[in-house]
């Protein structure tokens, strides 16, 4: 059983999902925040944006994140004249390509759940003297934790069942960009059925517990 | 409500607010101490003004003061935000923080205003709105009262400058209105802490206020003592079934073989029903115009106990077929509704000295 790749693949795999879980929580609250709460004309397009992942082909988004991070790509520009070379085929290209690919699985639980508080709570926080940060420490947070629940399971095992994007922005570099989703597909198309199985029915129970323990922990919070 | 505290108004509040087709224009000067009642139909812009003064509400061309203190003032490009202002507000819903239990409801507030500054204690406010049981629960597991009361306790603990109260009784049914008002009067009695009390309930204002202020469509009808008020031919308020005056007095003396109380005020003596208070102790009594009837001679042959000599003030047409008659006890301003065939029959006009019978009175407090 050629154990070690698979190991090496699985904690890629994790590693990738906690940093743009991560990632996407200390972004997606404030645009979370912005969006629940503001009234301008641009809402509703910053929000089509957040949620074009939902819609969009995988493979879609990561050929154009390959475009514009690649070495004539505007951002690829970016990047090589800060002396930090370009972005595809790393494990950076991957966060980035994980984080916009899972954004919408974020932030749209944490703002359903800021929009659920609605501005009384605020309000009678700052008639209790709390300042607006006050308030979204004090408040906001720990109302919104059932929200929070669900973005960082649904962020987090989403990101680990991601397959287009990474294949698309990350090929296939074993202990740099070959995580689980890209391994099983190599398997199989080496016809190693067995191999795939391992890793394929480990996704399957991973899922499956991570679903259950969301579900049982947050029976009434809202899902995606 | 006296002359003095009204002369030094403390609380100024002049602003204008217009949120299509809806406009509110105010312009406020209320007693610093005492309950200041904001009174009017739904839609009349009471919440509004109760916003506006906290800063909930940003309105323009507003210049709002508070003992001294400027919270508004748009000449001058001030705006202190509503977490800076000293002020207890009570919403018409408890709003109590669902992820805090009743004793850290209480203290949120308290534990953000400095040492120096707390007045009022945290077992002062739970005594006073009689809480101390409860303050382990979370909020939903509550009663409507009791979480009003936990509300009404968490403002009192941040040790406020003024009380702002919203309707805090609108969203209860009866019995826990009832259950509340003697909590509401206790602060009044026993706290110096203004309050202004927004409600459209007539029995509220009548029970808590010393001064009221009417609104009607976004604009101030009138604002003044509520005895004054209430008696007063050219508003509303004094017109109807529930026209009624209110009278201050103190108990002097009472009789145990009938069981009644006597109380002295500004125009004589009215007996009441026995109260358990002691002599010496200051009663509110609510006497309905519908109770009182006119007569141009005192009676002798009657059963009814209180008969006042009292001077006509004025009359005005009330419902079909009755007149609303406004009358002066020693300067306390009394109503009677009469019907028009009486009035006319005992030729009563304005200025004329005749005697009010009065067949029932009710004890406030």
């Amino acid at each position: 059983m050629p154990n070690n790749p698979h190991v090496a693949a699985v904690v890629l795999t994790l590693k990738l999902a906690g940093l743009t879980t991560l990632i996407l929580l200390l972004i997606g609250t404030p645009v979370a925040w912005w969006l629940a709460r503001t009234r301008s004309w641009v809402k509703s397009a910053v929000g089509a944006l957040v949620a074009l992942p939902l819609v969009l082909p995988p493979s879609v988004l990561g050929f154009y994140l390959l475009v514009t991070l690649g070495p004539d790509g505007p951002i690829g520009h970016l990047t090589q004249s800060l002396g930090l070379g370009t972005l595809p085929f790393t494990f950076g290209g991957l966060v980035v390509g994980s984080v916009l690919y899972s954004m919408p699985f974020v932030v749209q639980p944490i703002q359903n759940a800021f929009e659920a508080i609605g501005e009384r709570p605020l309000e009678v926080a700052a008639t209790l003297r709390a300042s607006p940060l006050d308030t979204f420490f004090s408040v906001v947070l720990p109302l919104a934790r059932p929200g929070y629940l669900t973005a960082t399971v649904m962020g987090f095992a989403h990101t680990i069942g991601e397959f287009g994007v990474v294949l698309m922005i990350g090929g296939n570099i074993p202990d740099k960009t070959r995580v689980v989703s890209v391994q099983i597909y190599d398997h199989v198309e080496a016809l190693e059925f067995a191999q795939a199985h391992w890793l394929a029915a480990g996704m399957v129970a991973f899922s499956l517990a991570v679903l259950i323990a969301l579900y049982a922990l947050n029976p009434t919070g809202r899902r995606t | 409500m006296n002359a003095t505290a009204q002369v030094a108004a403390q609380v100024r509040a002049r602003f204008s607010v217009t949120y299509a087709p809806f406009a509110l224009n105010c312009d406020l000067q209320l007693p610093g101490r005492g309950v200041s009642a904001l009174f009017g139909p739904s839609g009349s812009g009471k919440t509004t003004a109760l916003r506006v003064i906290a800063g909930l509400e940003h309105a323009s061309h507003a210049y709002i003061e508070v003992n001294g203190t400027v919270w508004q003032d748009d000449e001058r490009g001030i705006f202190v935000p509503p977490h800076r202002r000293a002020i207890g507000y009570v919403f018409q819903e408890a709003s109590l923080f669902a992820h805090l239990d009743v004793r850290g409801n209480l203290e949120y507030g308290m534990r953000r205003i400095p040492q120096d500054g707390r007045r009022v204690s945290l077992a002062q406010a739970v005594a006073l709105l009689d809480i101390g049981h409860l303050q382990q629960r979370k909020p939903a597991t509550l009663s409507g009262g009791e979480r009003q009361r936990v509300a009404i306790a968490r403002a009192l603990a941040t040790s406020p400058g003024i009380l702002l109260m919203d309707e805090p009784l609108a969203a209860l049914d009866i019995k826990r209105k009832a259950e509340i008002m003697p909590y509401l009067e206790r602060l009044r009695d026993e706290l110096d802490i203004p309050m202004l009390y927004v409600s459209h309930a007539p029995d509220e204002i009548t029970r808590l206020a010393d001064h009221l202020v009417l609104l009607e469509a976004g604009s101030v009808v009138a604002s003044g003592a509520v005895a004054q008020l209430l008696t007063r031919l050219d508003l509303d308020i004094a017109h109807g079934d529930a026209a009624s005056a209110l009278i201050s007095g103190v108990i002097v003396a009472q009789d145990d073989e009938f069981q009644l109380s006597c109380a002295q005020f500004n125009g004589g003596a009215l007996w009441l029903p026995q109260q358990s208070a002691t002599v010496g102790k200051s009663v509110r009594i609510r006497i309905q115009a519908r109770d009182v009837s006119l007569s141009l001679a005192p009676q002798r042959d009657t059963s009814i106990l209180n008969i006042l000599p009292v001077t006509i003030i004025g009359l005005s047409e009330d419902a079909a077929g009755q007149v609303m008659v406004a009358l002066d006890a020693g300067g306390t301003p009394l109503l009677s509704r009469i019907t028009r065939k009486s009035a006319v029959a005992m030729q009563l006009r304005p200025g004329a000295a005749i005697h009010a019978q009065i067949k029932g009175v009710a004890i406030l407090r």
